[in-house]
Order: C-alpha cells, then sequence, then structure tokens
C-alpha cells in the first residue's frame, strides 16, 4: 500500500516566517481535511541564518515523522539564499520549484534552470508584493498565492488560503486584508 | 467537529484549557515548552479559572505544584530536559506524597553537549520514582492523554502523578489536525472537581511528608508500590471510558500489524510512526513483522506484552533513549526481562537511535529490520547497537 504524499521544503532565513508558511500550508490541507504534518528545522535560531521547514500533505492518513529530504516542491523565500545553499538538493525528477525573486532572468535563477531542467521553475517577486501590500518584506504569505496557482490549486486552494490567513490573523485588524491581497496578487503575477 | 491544527505543545495546552486545573505552576524560560506559554495566555485571556504560579525554578514548580495538589487542587506543569534534572528530587516528593499532578513533558535530550532536540531520556531518568509515566506518538494522542492523565492520576485507587511525554520538535513544534473534544465533556469525563480524600485543610488538620526512618518508609514506599500496581485496571478503564465518548481507541500496549508477525519492532513515541510506514513497506515485500507499541512505560504491563510476543520468533527494540554502562537499552531492559519469563524465548536486538533529534528515516528503520533478521537466522541475539553513530 502506497500512500500518495506531498513533501514541501521552504527555504528562508530567521526572522522571514518560514515555519509560519509551513504552518499556513498545514492549516489550510486541515481545512480540506487533508492529513498534514508541518514544523521547522531548528538549528542556532540566529535572525538571517538560512533556515528550512517542511510540510508533509495527504489525502490518506500517513504516519511518517520525519524531515523532508526529497521534496516534491520547494519554495525559496529569499533570493540571496540561490546563491549560497543547494536549494535543490533532493528535489524530486519533475518537481517544482518557486523562486520569490525581481528578475527571473538572473544569473542564479538560470543556473538552477541550467542545473535541473527536469523540473518545473516559477517565479514571482514577493518581495515587492509583500511590501506594496503589507508593508513589510515579509514574504511567508505572499509566496503561498503563487503556490496555490502553480500547482493548479491541487494542493491547497487559494480561497482556503485566504481562511487559513484569516483564521491566523483574527482579531489582527488589517493585517489580514492585506495579507489576502499580497496572496492574490502572488497567484496573478507568477510566471513559470 | 472538525479537526484543529496545532502543534503539539500547543493541543497540550488545549487539553489542559479544557480541563481548567486550578493550579499551574512552571518556571518559564528554556528548556521550558510552549505548552505552558499559550497556557499563560489562556489566563491572562481568562478562558480559564486557574491559579498561574510563575515561579524561578522547576525544583520551585514542582514544589508549588505539590503544595497546591496537597491542598487539594488539580494540578497541572510542564517541563523538559535539564528542567526535569532540576525538578528531580521534588519529583520523588511528589509520587511519594501522593499528589496526582499532571505534567507534560516535550522530550529533549539532556546535556551535554548542549542539545535541545527530541529524545526520550530525560523522562526514563525518573523511571523509577513512582511516576506514571506515558509517551505519545501524535498530537492528536498527547491531547488526549493528557485529558486521560488527571482521571487516572486522582483516581482513589491511585493518587499518584502522571507525566505524558511528546518527543520535542518531531511533535511539539509540529503541526498536526486534532479533533478536538468540549469543555463539557472533559468535565463530565472527569467528573467535575478534583475530589481530594485527605488535604490540607485547617478544619480538619492533616500532616503530609513527614519523617519516614526504619519503622515506617519501607511501607510508604510499598504503598507506592501497591498504587502503581492499582493502577493498570484504572488505566485501562479510563483508556475505555474515553474509547466510549470519542471513538478513540487507547492501550497501554498497543500492536500494529501484530496478528500473523513473525518478528516484532518495539518502540515508544513518535518513532512509531515511522516503524509504521516501514513495516507497511516490508509487509509488501512479503515480511511478517509488526510493532508494539509501549504508550504506558510505567506501570509496565508486563502480561498485555507478553500475550503480543507469544508467537514472536525475533523482537527488535529500538529507543530514542540511552543509559551508559548499561547492559542495552532502557525500554530494552523492561522487555528483555518481560521475555525471560515467556515459554519459547525470542531473539532480540536492541537499537539506541536518533539522540539529540538526529533524524531516523523509514528506509533507516527497513535497514535496521533487515540487520536484525540477518542475525536472527544465523541464531543469534544481537548485541546493543547505537544505529548511525560515526566511528
Amino acid at each position: 500500500m502506497t500512500i500518495n504524499i506531498i513533501d514541501i521544503r521552504l527555504h528562508g532565513r530567521g526572522g522571514q516566517g518560514v515555519m509560519t508558511s509551513s504552518y499556513l500550508i498545514a492549516e489550510a490541507a486541515l481545512l480540506e481535511d487533508k492529513h498534514v504534518h508541518a514544523f521547522p528545522t531548528f538549528g542556532p535560531e540566529r535572525s538571517g541564518a538560512p533556515i528550512a521547514a517542511f510540510a508533509r500533505i495527504s489525502d490518506e492518513k500517513f504516519y511518517m515523522k520525519t524531515e523532508v529530504y526529497e521534496p516534491d516542491i520547494v519554495v525559496v523565500q529569499d533570493p540571496s539564499l540561490l546563491s549560497q545553499i543547494d536549494v535543490t538538493a533532493g528535489l524530486q525528477q519533475g518537481g517544482l520549484i518557486l523562486i520569490n525573486t525581481n528578475d527571473p532572468n538572473k544569473a542564479d535563477v538560470q543556473a538552477i534552470k541550467q542545473k535541473r531542467p527536469d523540473v518545473k521553475l516559477a517565479t514571482v517577486d514577493a518581495s515587492k508584493i509583500a511590501k506594496e501590500e503589507i508593508g513589510l518584506a515579509v514574504t511567508n504569505t505572499a509566496i503561498l498565492g503563487a503556490l496555490c496557482k502553480v500547482t493548479d490549486n491541487k494542493i491547497i486552494k487559494l480561497e482556503v488560503l485566504e481562511t487559513a490567513v484569516k483564521n491566523r490573523f483574527k482579531g489582527k485588524g488589517a493585517i489580514s486584508d492585506k495579507n489576502i491581497k499580497a496572496i492574490n496578487r502572488s497567484y496573478l503575477e507568477v510566471t513559470i | 467537529m472538525s479537526k484543529i491544527a496545532v502543534t503539539g505543545d500547543d493541543a497540550i495546552a488545549q487539553a489542559a484549557k479544557l480541563v481548567n486545573p486550578d493550579v499551574v505552576a512552571a518556571y518559564p524560560i528554556t528548556p521550558q515548552t510552549i505548552i505552558v506559554e499559550r497556557f499563560s495566555d489562556f489566563v491572562a485571556d481568562g478562558e480559564v479559572d486557574t491559579e498561574f504560579v510563575c515561579v524561578e525554578s522547576e525544583h520551585s514548580a514542582m514544589s508549588a505544584c505539590i503544595g497546591a495538589s496537597t491542598a487539594g487542587g488539580r494540578v497541572f506543569t510542564s517541563s523538559a530536559s535539564a528542567g526535569l534534572m532540576l525538578m528531580y528530587e521534588i519529583l520523588q516528593i511528589a509520587s511519594s506524597s501522593r499528589t496526582p499532578i499532571v505534567c507534560a513533558i516535550a522530550n529533549r535530550a539532556i546535556s551535554g553537549p548542549i542539545n535541545i532536540h527530541g529524545e526520550q531520556t530525560d523522562q526514563l531518568l525518573f523511571r523509577d520514582s513512582g511516576w506514571i509515566s506515558q509517551f505519545a506518538e501524535t498530537n492528536q494522542e498527547a491531547y488526549d492523554q493528557t485529558i486521560m492523565a488527571f482521571k487516572i492520576g486522582e483516581h482513589p485507587e491511585v493518587l499518584l502523578p502522571v507525566a505524558v511525554g511528546i518527543d520535542g520538535f518531531i511533535l511539539s513544534h509540529a503541526i498536526e489536525g486534532v479533533e478536538p473534544v468540549t469543555r463539557e465533556l472533559v468535565s463530565d469525563f472527569l467528573g467535575g472537581e478534583r475530589k481530594s480524600i485527605l488535604r490540607l485543610d485547617p478544619d480538619n488538620p492533616v500532616s503530609i511528608g513527614l519523617l519516614h526512618l526504619q519503622d515506617y518508609y519501607m511501607e510508604a514506599r510499598a504503598q507506592v508500590r501497591d498504587a502503581q500496581q492499582r493502577s493498570k485496571q484504572i488505566i485501562i478503564d479510563t483508556f475505555k471510558d474515553w474509547q466510549k465518548l470519542t471513538g478513540r481507541e487507547y492501550n497501554p500496549i498497543e500492536s500494529y500489524q501484530m496478528d500473523d508477525a513473525e518478528y516484532a519492532f518495539v518502540t515508544m513515541g513518535s518513532g512509531a510512526g515511522n516503524a509504521r510506514t516501514a513495516i507497511d513497506e516490508l509487509r509488501a515485500n512479503g515480511e511478517k513483522v509488526g510493532l508494539i507499541k509501549v504508550r504506558v512505560y510505567r506501570p509496565w504491563f508486563g502480561n498485555e506484552f507478553s500475550t503480543l510476543t507469544k508467537n514472536i520468533k525475533g523482537i527488535i527494540s529500538v529507543e530514542r533513549a540511552h543509559s551508559f554502562g548499561s547492559p542495552g537499552g532502557i525500554l530494552g531492559q523492561d522487555v528483555k526481562s518481560t521475555l525471560f519469563d515467556s515459554k519459547q524465548t525470542p531473539y532480540m536486538a536492541e537499537y539506541c537511535y536518533g539522540l539529540g533529534g538526529r533524524d531516523c528515516l523509514v528506509k533507516e528503520w527497513t535497514e535496521i529490520y533487515n540487520r536484525s533478521i540477518q542475525g536472527f537466522n544465523e541464531g543469534e541475539n544481537l548485541p546493543y547497537f547505537w544505529w548511525g553513530v560515526r566511528e
């Protein structure tokens, strides 16, 4: 019996809310009655240090509780990581990588394309969207709209993600609406 | 009710909220868990009636818990790793004073070297203290077992403190779906407020925690021994009561794919999830392997364990804990001494794995299985082995 599980690995830097990204994915997936296990790697949690978080999602109940080493999807929240760590490490053949960048033609993005021609590469300027819509360059919510789009709403649906964001920012005023705007923009602006 | 998305820490805090304890006493600094941090939010927001006592050390935290419990209160706290070490002296007083405190533990490695990640050695170090000791595999189990712990500990036949452990980070910081229950259900399940038989009451003065010398010390310890034994039936009954209310089945010793199994993994906590996954894969290849998951470690349910191992050829005991200089693992010693009484003693392989939060992948569980079976087929027990250590 093999269970179909989607493994997502998110890369960012300490302070960018990478853990929250993985939690939001999990919270949205649960709203669709899926099964989840989502958690961050914890090392020395210095602000700015490269960190990763994971979300494991399935329509069926699963029991596995390891970290993710061979993800189906990689999300890179901070473009400066591309030249510092191997974000494609273990990425499945034909997998998907979603990168936050202001220029898909940049050398480090193109280098990934050359290194892994088998994977689908998507980009979105989540930093710009976050700055304009939220007022902060915190991309952890913004980039998830793009994730919904490039996975054809099959892993999490945009409207369900909106609900998860609303739940998470309940009672925190306008921040919820701002994040939802950012998500919707990244959904529209992501390119493959 | 639909599932809520919560970390293991949050699940336990939510469970404690429904229990609405009279007192929570805790030391808030590392290695404290998020459990009491979240719970202090509930106190500040007026969602519970609990008096939150923020103390200056874990030693004081457990002392305050004992004070509150001897005054008749329902008491909760949490700790981990070095926090438990500092609490260690008072943990013994909690059990000998027969205070049914519930302590949730995010099991973490102990120093040194300094490490804050998942490992069960911290909870196993007070194995001999008289505490009832349980482990959870999932956040749902952590939630349910926390609520049940109060009913077990406070039962007049028991009156012992109860520890519920979750693997640090693997559960404590990981989001899973948890099916919640209502406060009414919990209140009915626990039968309302705690009913203490003997407590510090100015109108009916008693003394608790007195000196017992050569004359009575052994009898006092024997009472804890007997309470541990009596707790077995109460634990089974409580698990059954919970199943009636929620549909969720709990057993002190859980089994998976054991009906026709020839070999069995034995483990505790979240590692059981990886063992299950490996078992599914091994079974797809025709291997007759199952899992024995020890949910309740103390008291030790030897009869229940033996029933499962009657027809087993080989046992593979895998634990996220260690005991230096020991002939084997900590859990392994219990397994071995249980098997000693069986008519046909199975082969045994013992592993220590995942110390300090080191991951052990599903394929490694399969490798552990294959390595063990090879030894068994050669007619050997395998010596205690630390899995994945670089030599």
